[in-house]
């Protein structure tokens, strides 16, 4: 899925960790406009898993999770209709 | 305003919580939590807001530091014997999180000064150890329309409930109507109270301010929780508001307030 056209807002968090890439995520998702998407950029293995399922769970939309390179993943996310 | 990197690490583990999240935790920060009493129920209360991150935290006491404190007091230390209790406090809170803004009040509250301290607060704490104060405590919370949130404990027992009669609940008179004649309550001087009982009490004082603050789970208001140590059990009893409470029933007869003599203290 081609969801290039659609990104509002990139977050690169590579060098993070679990939680904090759940977490910075989930703050940068709170201060976005309702319905808009977020791409985050993780090198961290175990958050290519944990955080699309982390933020599932608090309700958020996940549109793709692909890998980018060898080391990088990016997940997008569609932010909640409502806050 | 975003988090910083450290307060992100430091509140990770409730910012990660659901119903918290960054919003939750601006909530924290932008409370202000007033403290009657830096003792048993003060410390473990006072150092879970500070450690929550709630934004400001009142602290009043009169007392100084005195070594048979410590066995309940965990704001205080073996070195601050002597210190005034809301100076130790707000040294302890503030090593805790330099983020916690500590305001303190070392002069006896009275009916003269407590509506004016609490207009500040929006939410108040009561780990006072007398009846006269409890009264006082309650009384100006109910006319500054301000959430109490209760505790009390006495050798192996504790009591804890929230009184927001400005939205429908009961206040602490619809249950206790005028303190106990003088004597026939024990203070704790006189009977004792085991220190973690103190800490039982006050933590779940402070839970309850989280949760106030939060807006979330159920309110303690309409709820009077009992706890014994020994039997290690908990009770809870539905509470109502009272028609005929003195204070803020349909013809209250308490219009200002009420200063009880303070004939002994713990």
């Amino acid at each position: 899925m081609d969801t290039t056209g659609q990104i509002d807002k990139e977050l690169n968090l590579k060098g993070k960790i679990c939680p904090y890439t759940f977490i910075e995520a989930m703050l940068t998702l709170e201060d976005m406009e309702r319905e808009q998407v977020l791409r985050v950029i993780v090198d961290y293995p175990p958050a290519v898993c944990d955080v699309p399922r982390s933020l599932k769970n608090e309700g958020y939309e996940i549109l793709e999770v692909s890998p980018i390179n060898e080391t990088d993943w990016a997940i997008v996310v569609r932010n909640k209709e409502v806050g | 305003m975003p988090f910083s990197e450290e307060q992100i690490h430091r509140y990770s583990r409730q910012i990660i919580l659901p119903g918290i999240g960054g919003k939750g935790q601006k909530k924290l920060a932008a409370a202000k939590v007033f403290i009657m009493g830096a003792g048993g129920l003060g410390s473990p209360a006072a150092i879970y807001l500070a450690a929550a991150g709630v934004g400001e935290i009142g602290l009043a006491d009169f007392d100084r530091v005195e070594l048979h404190n410590l066995q309940r007091q965990i704001l205080h230390r073996t070195p601050d014997v002597g210190l005034l209790k809301v100076e130790s406090g707000k040294k302890t809170l503030e090593a805790l999180n330099p983020e916690a803004k500590v305001q303190i009040y070392s002069e006896r509250i009275t009916s003269a000064n407590i509506r004016q301290i609490i207009r500040d607060y929006h939410l108040i704490l009561d780990g006072s150890d007398n009846f006269p104060t409890r009264f006082l405590v309650n009384d100006a919370c109910y006319f500054e329309k301000k959430t109490l949130i209760s505790g009390a404990i006495l050798r192996f027992d504790g009591q804890l409930s929230t009184f927001k009669p400005h939205a429908g609940g009961p206040c602490y008179r619809c249950l206790f109507p005028e303190p106990p004649p003088p004597g026939t309550v024990p203070s704790c001087q006189e009977a004792g109270v085991l220190g973690a009982v103190a800490g039982i009490i006050g933590i779940l004082q402070a839970n309850e301010a989280l949760k106030e603050i939060l807006a979330i789970g159920q309110s303690m208001a309409g709820r009077f929780l009992l706890f014994n140590a020994l039997s290690l059990s908990f009770h809870e009893v539905k509470i109502q508001r009272n028609p005929h409470c003195l204070l803020c029933g349909e013809d209250p007869k308490i219009k200002e307030l009420v200063e009880y003599s303070q004939v002994c203290q713990a």
